[in-house]
């Protein structure tokens, strides 16, 4: 069965190429276009992985992490933030939201499909 | 697998000019006195949004302008610098470079280098706090940039770009090393401290991951009142992020293109027809032997007005999308020309057809720019009048009848009569002083008008209202003008909401049938023989109560052999345009139809008196007269140049 994927980022361009992108490797996708509709929608359907922006509306990214580290379903899952920054302070505050790792933006196909086929097998 | 990020580019320009029409807004409302954090933090989303996009699809020279905006924005959002009025001034232009990148990635058209490079390098000395910091950065770059050179090679903008850290810094000054110079400052320090970093288990360039296993869930009350806290002191008000309309916007909406929506009204057209030569069949039916069918067709008719409404419907959108773009002009043009003003804005959502809000957008902006030019006085005229030193000018929309009502005022100094009579004399047209206010102040719609004492790069060239008057007739729509001396001045735009429906009064010239659009029309008379009157210099004309109303024969003037020739044996309906009334002489009336309106012009060719054709019930064509033109007869030039 084909693994799913919520992609998590306000802008729809991105979150197009991520869709198609990984909907061309054959993996299931779910959009969502914030922290707060990505709660939603994490509930809805359980994913295999969530890959989320930082940088958003009404929840950021690492408060999304923590708060689907609360939901049962989604306790170990893997979750993997996306962010401009390289720098430490945003890679430990991501490790303290309770991620799983880190990619760094902008990215382009090829690097996504590595970091997902890394998490997910 | 490569993919095309080109199927992309579409998507990321759209959302990039809401993110700049969101940024622009945001900029205007900005209280600089006390910004407040979260308009602050909107305002970096957004430049940070666009730099996303277009360093994901590289979109290079759009993202270093958009970092060094976002730069000096994060200083702003952060504290660590007060907005100062310059600034935000600053950041407009920084909107209109961007626009420009993006039209030129968009649409392949010019783009200003000098321009991209100044606005840089403005935004960089704002973030660096003046010339002198720039310097300091500067030499901190030469030092960097060997390092940084030294990284891959850069790529051009067709292709993906590797965006590792170092890499995106790389290309950041890589590209035009002499201006990210400065530009290079802050990131290069960012790199040399992302290079000397070890973050947890850092992959290939660009990822890591923390460990095998996530850590633990973060239990107990502590966590959950932070997150709380998180969420509202992350959360943006909903005002200010267009973001944020994109739940109830990607639930509820789906892009459609254009074309398609034309199309499906254009059917909804044909059935309109349809059905009406089914009904006017019908009606010639045995009611008794055919009740079904006739009670089926009422139905149809009934179903078919719903749907072309609610079609109809699709292409409307608020008219705050044209009203939008001016808070900006006033700004900038009420700054250039040493004015305080105003701009108010009422009746924002009142909705008007696509293709009409394209096209009444330059009309208002002329509108409003002589508004701005010559209606509103200088602060220290309105002082010594009496008048707050700060006009207004209202931009103000509503819906009446089967119209949309534009309104564009200003309380400013009024139009002179005296200086319109002179200038219209001056060229030649006919001026008197019994003419009424009314038939004044429309003079200055005559091409090459313009009272004002000095052109200036503004307006005043005179090529203005002509135009705007032939926009705004050619969208089936009129022109009004009310003005007070000392008061102000206030012009009407009245459109039809739709261009492809209109209501007319049906009217029978001989045999053909005629239709007259009813915003025209005043009233309808059967005149007495005693009413008909000649006056030397006007031609025949009829009396209605007081006036005297000069008489346009449609059957002469269209050349069609009418049913009867005696005036008072037909019917004079009263139209009016360009301020004055006239007669229209018609055999009979036959009634009031809402009517599709088909190109006369691009099915055969342009005809003068008509503007359009539709087709009637009996499956005949009918001519929709161009009144304005008919109006405009012989006899009513007589009268203009008989003073």
């Amino acid at each position: 069965m084909a693994k799913s994927i919520l992609a998590v980022d306000d802008s729809a361009s991105i979150r197009n190429m991520v869709s198609f992108t990984l909907k061309s490797a054959g993996y299931d996708v779910v959009e969502a276009v914030d922290g707060v509709d990505a709660l939603n929608k994490a509930q809805a359907k359980t994913v295999n992985l969530v890959l989320t922006d930082h940088n958003m509306p009404h929840m950021d990214g690492l408060t999304l992490v923590r708060s689907l580290r609360e939901l049962p379903a989604y306790r170990t899952a893997p979750i993997v933030i996306l962010t401009t920054e390289s720098g430490q302070e945003m890679k430990s505050r991501g490790k303290a939201a309770g991620a799983t790792g880190w990619m760094v933006k902008p990215f382009d196909p090829k690097r996504l499909l590595e970091v997902v086929k890394r998490v997910l097998g | 697998m490569t993919i095309d990020m080109s199927q992309f580019y579409q998507v990321f320009f759209e959302e990039s000019a809401e993110l700049l029409d969101e940024m622009e807004r945001l900029l205007l409302e900005l209280d600089v006195a006390e910004p407040g954090k979260d308009a602050l933090n909107a305002i970096f989303r957004t430049a940070h949004s666009i730099k996303g996009g277009s360093a994901t699809f590289g979109f290079n020279e759009i993202t270093e302008t958009t970092h060094v905006l976002e730069s000096l924005l994060d200083k702003l959002r952060n504290g660590e610098l007060a907005v100062r009025v310059e600034m935000v001034d600053v950041f407009l232009k920084a909107v209109d470079v961007i626009k420009m990148q993006l039209a030129g990635r968009q649409f392949a058209s010019e783009v200003d280098a000098q321009a991209v490079a100044e606005i840089r390098r403005r935004l960089n000395e704002l973030a660096h706090d003046g010339p002198a910091e720039a310097a300091v950065a500067a030499g901190a770059a030469q030092a960097t940039q060997p390092a940084a050179a030294a990284a891959p090679s850069v790529t051009d903008g067709a292709e993906p770009v590797d965006p590792s850290p170092e890499n995106l810094f790389a290309i950041l000054v890589g590209t035009q090393p002499t201006e990210a110079q400065t530009t290079a400052a802050a990131p290069a320090q960012g790199a040399a401290t992302a290079a000397a970093d070890s973050a947890g288990a850092s992959g290939p360039a660009g990822y890591g991951f923390f460990s095998e296993t996530p850590p633990p869930a973060p239990a107990g009350a502590e966590n959950r009142g932070r997150r709380a806290s998180d969420i509202s002191g992350d959360a943006q008000p909903k005002r200010g992020r267009r973001a944020s309309d994109h739940i109830d916007i990607e639930a509820t909406s789906i892009r459609v293109g254009v074309e398609k929506v034309d199309q499906l009204i254009n059917l909804v057209g044909e059935l309109v027809i349809t059905q009406a030569m089914l009904a006017q069949t019908a009606s010639h039916l045995d009611p008794a032997l055919y009740e079904a069918l006739r009670t089926g067709l009422a139905q149809l008719d009934h179903n078919t007005r719903d749907l072309q409404e609610s079609v109809m419907s699709i292409r409307m959108m608020p008219i705050s999308f044209v009203f939008s773009r001016f808070p900006r002009v006033v700004r900038d043009l009420a700054g250039k020309l040493n004015k305080q003003v105003e701009l108010k804005t009422v009746g924002e959502g009142t909705e008007l057809d696509k293709g009409l809000i394209e096209k009444i957008a330059d009309p208002l902006n002329h509108l409003v720019r002589n508004s701005l030019d010559h209606g509103i006085e200088s602060p220290e005229s309105r002082l010594a009048a009496g008048k707050p030193a700060t006009g207004t000018i209202t931009l103000r929309a509503f819906h009446q009848g089967g119209n949309i009502v534009i309104e564009a005022g200003d309380d400013g100094a009024g139009l002179n009569r005296e200086k319109i009579l002179a200038k219209a004399r001056e060229r030649g047209l006919a001026a008197s002083d019994a003419m009424s206010d009314q038939e004044v102040w429309q003079l200055i719609f005559e091409a090459g008008f313009s009272t004002a004492e000095v052109v200036t790069a503004v307006s005043g060239r005179g090529v203005g209202m002509d135009v705007v008057k032939r926009n705004i007739y050619a969208l089936g729509g009129r022109v009004e003008i009310e003005s007070e001396s000392g008061v102000g001045t206030r012009i009407s735009i009245r459109l039809p909401l739709t261009l492809a429906i209109l209501d007319g009064m049906s009217v029978s010239v001989g045999k053909e049938v005629f239709i007259l659009p009813l915003t025209f029309i005043v009233e309808s008379l059967q005149p007495a023989k005693a009413d008909i009157k000649t006056i030397a210099g006007m031609g025949t004309v009829v009396q209605v109560r007081s006036e005297y109303l000069p008489v346009v024969a449609l059957h002469e003037v269209l050349n069609v052999r009418s049913k009867v020739t005696e005036f008072e044996r037909g019917i004079m309906v009263i139209v009016e345009s360009e301020g004055c009334k006239s007669a229209m002489f018609v055999d009979e009336l036959l009634g009031q139809h809402q009517v599709v309106i088909k190109s006369l012009e691009s099915n055969y060719r342009k005809v003068p008196g008509v503007s359009g054709a539709t087709i009637m019930g009996d499956g005949k064509v009918a001519l929709i007269l161009d009144v304005e033109a008919l109006a405009r007869r012989p006899s009513r030039e007589e009268e203009r140049w008989a003073a």
